[in-house]
């Protein structure tokens, strides 16, 4: 926050606003320990966007809470996240606070129930300047939160910002939450699925007026989602995360275009494309892995078409696949150059099985009629 | 319709193309107003309230009797001399009716003030810190809770020698209990929401959370709660006086007046009757009040009251 008030951020393209290094998370319970996040890292510089991507319970949420120093009290976590060069974790929860909603703000799933029913919403705005601007006036801070308002596209704001919650919209709720992130001005916003919440009719204005708000505030962006599209359209580059780990990362264009790990492409093949004429889909088949007991080796391997023996016995490391900064964690990484999804996966997934089952109606044309 | 404000547009009367939602807007005072005033049952009480207080704290101004001079009229009918009547030693009913009000309501007030506060913030920050807090807390309520509010009631305001906020003290001092646990309930599926892991996310902290995110959301038990305890002060008032312990004379209560006519119901009972409607008049009204508040301050509240 040194230079920003000058307007032009000379900051040299180095320096990285959140470092997150080797970032684990476990959580103690009956069965045993769930380890949620397994050594996650990112880099994000001023300005920059990333999106992490991957299915429920990869770690994505997770990790995003770790960093916010959010998550209960019986979580372990370990590594570190490090805010303009000062270590987050292990800060008391008064220190952290200070960062909270100031250095770093976050953007929740459901803005149905992230925001306070029982106060108007400019309220809520001016609740979080003042938080972190003890000397703003009421009347500046209305005003500001007014200006907020407005910047996330919500028509007539001074009216608005006296309504409560349940008076607006999903849509318009979100942009409300989007405006309190934005409101202190953070260096970065972490998004946790903004989108997902909400009618798909919507989700491209809530997206613009993350947009604005970032283009307002410089901040960098961590846009959590497990939509692919969301991903390509609003960031510079893209983690992929699979059983609590960056199974490949890369700018947007790496991964979609030059894919090195069977996961990354299997997602790919399983999103509906408009330009292309497939018939259909290639799902990834099976579920991702308890993350009680892992078994050595690729968390993927049980679901990969690529699987070999090397895959069972050791957990491939993230390392440089193509050029410097896109990494992949996969034994065979080098192999998928140049293939796509419907060429690693099997396009008649487990549920055209299912049709064709259906499909053949008298049971003696099965196969094993053939022998006898 | 007259308190619609056309936004911005010279005289017309449509909404703008802007304006997209049906919700007219309302400042929230106004709202609350407005709620309130539509809850009929409330409103007539808070009328009906205003005027015993205005009348048991201005009246005995203006009366031409005092609650402690002797009359030379004893055992009188109401009359327009003496409207609640006179009783056995002489003394106006009328003055002494007010002035039991008046004493009633303070003790009262004083309990479900006290005792709300107190019940409301121990309540919150043990259903917010929850394991050990929790645990020690609600076992302090759980042992308040297991004493007998009449026995020490009586013990220590027989030694307090009958002044009234005393009596209010020790009765909020074995009440509050009631509210903290109702209030911990409250707070405990409160503090799941998402929107305290987003105020967290803001950087609020833990009193800032409390007080301006949990009890706010609580209110709608809370006021319930204040108003019920109102009641049970001015009964539980009423009761410690019935049995000699509470207000001593020459100062009085409702509860008071009400035992020292217990003998007189059969030969003067508009000394009894009447400080028993006052009783009664004051805790239905309060209770309505606080349904009407409850109602008034949630926003959420949609429903059109008859």
């Amino acid at each position: 926050m040194t230079t920003t008030s000058h307007g032009v951020r000379e900051v040299p393209v180095t320096e990285a606003v959140l470092e997150v290094d080797d970032l684990s998370v476990e959580f103690p319970t009956e069965d045993g320990t769930v380890r949620a996040v397994r050594g996650v890292g990112y880099r994000l510089g001023r300005g920059d966007s990333l999106g992490i991507v991957g299915e429920s319970g990869s770690g994505k949420s997770v990790t995003a809470l770790a960093v916010m120093g959010l998550l209960p009290g019986a979580a372990r976590v370990r590594g570190s996240v490090r805010f303009e060069g000062t270590e987050l974790l292990g800060l008391s929860d008064a220190r952290l606070s200070d960062v909270r909603g100031n250095g770093i703000a976050m953007i929740f799933q459901d803005p149905m129930t992230s925001l306070n029913p029982v106060h108007p919403v400019g309220y809520q705005i001016t609740e979080t300047l003042r938080r972190h601007n003890p000397d703003l006036t009421s009347r500046a801070a209305r005003a500001r939160a007014v200006e907020l308002l407005g910047t996330v596209g919500i028509p007539s704001p001074e009216r608005r910002a006296d309504t409560y919650p349940h008076e607006m919209s999903g849509g318009m709720r979100q942009r409300v939450v989007i405006a309190i992130a934005m409101a202190n001005d953070p260096d970065v916003i972490i998004a946790d699925e903004p989108t997902t919440a909400l009618d798909v009719t919507v989700q491209a204005q809530i997206l613009e007026a993350l947009q604005a708000a970032r283009a307002q505030t410089g901040a960098a962006l961590v846009l959590i989602t497990h939509d692919l599209g969301v991903v390509a359209g609003h960031t510079d580059r893209v983690a992929v995360m699979y059983a609590g780990r960056i199974v490949e990362t890369g700018s947007v264009e790496d991964i979609f275009y030059t894919p090195r790990m069977p996961y990354t492409l299997g997602l790919l093949g399983s999103l509906p494309r408009l330009d292309r004429e497939e018939e259909r889909l290639t799902p990834i088949t099976g579920s991702p892995p308890s993350l009680l007991n892992l078994p050595p080796g690729c968390p993927f391997a049980p679901r990969c078409p690529l699987r070999r023996e090397a895959c069972d016995s050791s957990e491939p490391p993230l390392r440089r696949a193509g050029h410097d900064a896109h990494l992949s964690a996969c034994h065979f990484a080098g192999e998928l150059v140049g293939t796509g999804a419907a060429d690693v996966f099997d396009t008649a997934g487990a549920d055209s099985e299912a049709l064709a089952r259906f499909a053949d109606t008298p049971p003696s044309t099965h196969a094993e009629e053939d022998p006898a | 319709m007259t308190d619609t404000e056309a936004p911005g547009s010279a005289g017309t009367h449509l909404p703008p193309a802007d304006h997209e939602f049906t919700v007219r807007y309302r400042s929230r005072t106004r709202l609350v107003l407005r709620r309130f005033v539509r809850h009929r049952a409330a409103m007539v009480s808070l009328v009906v309230f205003v005027l015993i207080v205005l009348w048991a704290f201005v009246g005995p101004h203006l009366w031409h009797y005092s609650y402690q001079k002797y009359t030379p009229d004893n055992s009188q009918a109401p009359s327009w001399k003496h409207p609640f009547g006179t009783n056995a030693s002489g003394y106006d009913a009328y003055a002494q009716v007010m002035r039991g009000t008046q004493t009633s309501l303070k003790v009262a007030i004083l309990i479900a003030l006290g005792s709300t506060a107190v019940g409301a913030v121990w309540g919150a920050v043990a259903g917010f810190y929850r394991g050990v807090v929790d645990a020690i807390m609600m076992r302090v309520a759980d042992l308040v809770l297991t004493l007998p509010l009449f026995a020490i009631a009586l013990v220590i305001s027989s030694r307090s020698g009958g002044s009234w906020y005393w009596i209010a003290a020790v009765i909020a001092g074995l009440t509050w209990a009631y509210v903290s646990r109702v209030v911990r309930s409250t707070v405990l599926s409160l503090r799941e929401k998402e929107f305290v892991e987003a105020a967290r996310a803001l950087g609020a902290s833990d009193p800032w959370i409390i007080f301006r995110h949990l009890l706010p959301n609580a209110l709608g038990p809370v006021i319930v709660n204040a108003t019920v305890l109102v009641a049970t002060g001015i009964l539980t008032e009423t009761a410690l006086s019935f049995v000699g312990f509470g207000v001593q004379p020459p100062d009085t209560s409702l509860g008071l007046l009400v035992s020292q006519a217990q003998t007189a119901v059969d030969t003067r009972p508009w000394l009894f009757y009447i400080p028993g409607f006052f009783i009664i008049a004051i805790a239905l009204t309060i209770n309505f009040i606080g349904d009407g508040l409850r109602d008034a301050f949630d926003p959420r509240q949609q429903r059109v009251r008859q």
